[in-house]
């Protein structure tokens, strides 16, 4: 049976970042027959210019990339900070990138998750708010189940507990259960 | 007037078929607090059979003025056109009251089938110019969008909210007697 594939997009570049390291954890913990891919390009895409966009098969190699990684990809789990009550700037540039066009988008109809973790008392959830509100523009079928992690620091300090391998995992179950759902009413 | 006009008490019986090229079904929604929104859809069709309106509409035929509105009401976040690409009418019970028609029935959006009302003007039937006998529907339906689950909004800077609940969906129907 193929597996069912699962892109993981991190909104934190740094090699370090917490929000990564949530992404790899979910890759862990996801049950037999799904796969997580943590897409490691998101740093090479260039800021989004409309004269360097010649449509969806002409614009720069590092969009194109991850076009194709998306298109590949049965659902989407996102991981992101939050930088002054929103995403970062490199996750919503690339997510720009492949919304043109919007009728075209890789992430159209695909099941979508966010997660978040911050240093703060919060979590992110202001930042995974916008991103779910920014991948349902995208057209999305964007999904509330979510983990937001406060206190990143302490509570990563030791890596990711059992605890919280088990949220990710019924995060990404979740989104398993979405794209069959979605697979069922095509074969329908 | 050189056409025949007979007043109804009911929707007509017989097989009664859109005139597409003179109708028209729509939807229009407040938008921003201050002005009304309008949408149509192109692809949809209407009949008269046995005395009931039926209706449906594709919602990839959705059409406004803009490509990336037009593929946002497209999306889960709107209509949800992947998994519920159809909107449904089917008319149960029509009251007449001179012109003034009211159609009650069911109406399927979104997968959600809940009870709505058809009002407006029902006009003829007439004898048109291919001989054919014509019947006018104008009418509109108010409803509550999150009813059918189409619950998408924005909080402008006011603290308002970009779109109202209530939407009206019109259909400005010629139907010909087949």
């Amino acid at each position: 049976m193929t597996p069912l594939r699962v892109l993981a997009l991190s909104g934190s570049l740094r090699s370090g970042s917490h929000n990564t390291e949530l992404l790899r954890a979910a890759a862990a913990a996801a049950p037999a027959g799904i796969e997580l891919e943590l897409y490691e390009g998101v740093k090479q895409i260039p800021p989004y210019d409309a004269d360097d966009d010649g449509g969806a098969d002409r614009q720069p190699e590092a969009v194109r990339r991850l076009r194709a990684a998306l298109a590949r990809a049965d659902a989407v789990l996102v991981a992101t900070p939050e930088y002054n009550s929103s995403l970062p700037g490199v996750l919503k540039n690339a997510l720009d990138w492949v919304s043109r066009p919007l009728a075209l988008s890789p992430v159209r109809n695909k099941p979508a998750a966010v997660l978040s973790s911050s240093t703060g008392g919060f979590g992110g959830v202001w930042a995974a708010a916008e991103t779910r509100k920014v991948l349902g523009a995208l057209g999305a079928r964007v999904l509330e189940d979510t983990v937001a992690v406060p206190q990143a620091r302490e509570r990563l300090a030791g890596g990711v507990d059992d605890e919280l391998a088990e949220q990710l995992r019924v995060v990404v179950e979740a989104l398993a259960a979405e794209v069959r759902e979605r697979e069922a009413a095509a074969a329908a | 007037m050189t056409t025949t006009q007979q007043q109804t008490t009911a929707l007509p019986t017989g097989t009664w078929e859109l005139d597409g090229v003179h109708s028209s079904i729509g939807f229009a929604v407040r938008h921003s607090g201050v002005m009304t929104f309008r949408g149509t859809f192109g692809d949809y069709d209407a009949r008269i059979a046995d005395g009931r309106l039926e209706g449906r509409a594709q919602v990839a035929s959705v059409q406004v003025d803009d490509e990336n509105l037009a593929a946002h009401l497209q999306s889960p976040d709107f209509f949800d056109a992947e998994r519920h690409p159809e909107i449904r009418f089917s008319g149960r019970e029509t009251r007449l009251d001179g012109d003034r028609i009211t159609i009650a029935g069911e109406l399927t959006v979104k997968g959600e089938t809940r009870p709505v009302e058809l009002v407006g003007v029902a006009t003829g039937p007439v004898v048109d110019g291919y001989g054919k006998n014509r019947l006018g529907l104008d009418l509109e339906a108010r409803i509550d969008r999150n009813d059918f689950g189409v619950s998408w909004n924005a909080e402008l800077p006011t603290g308002d909210r970009m779109l109202d609940d209530e939407v009206v969906l019109t259909a400005n129907l010629a139907l010909v007697e087949a």
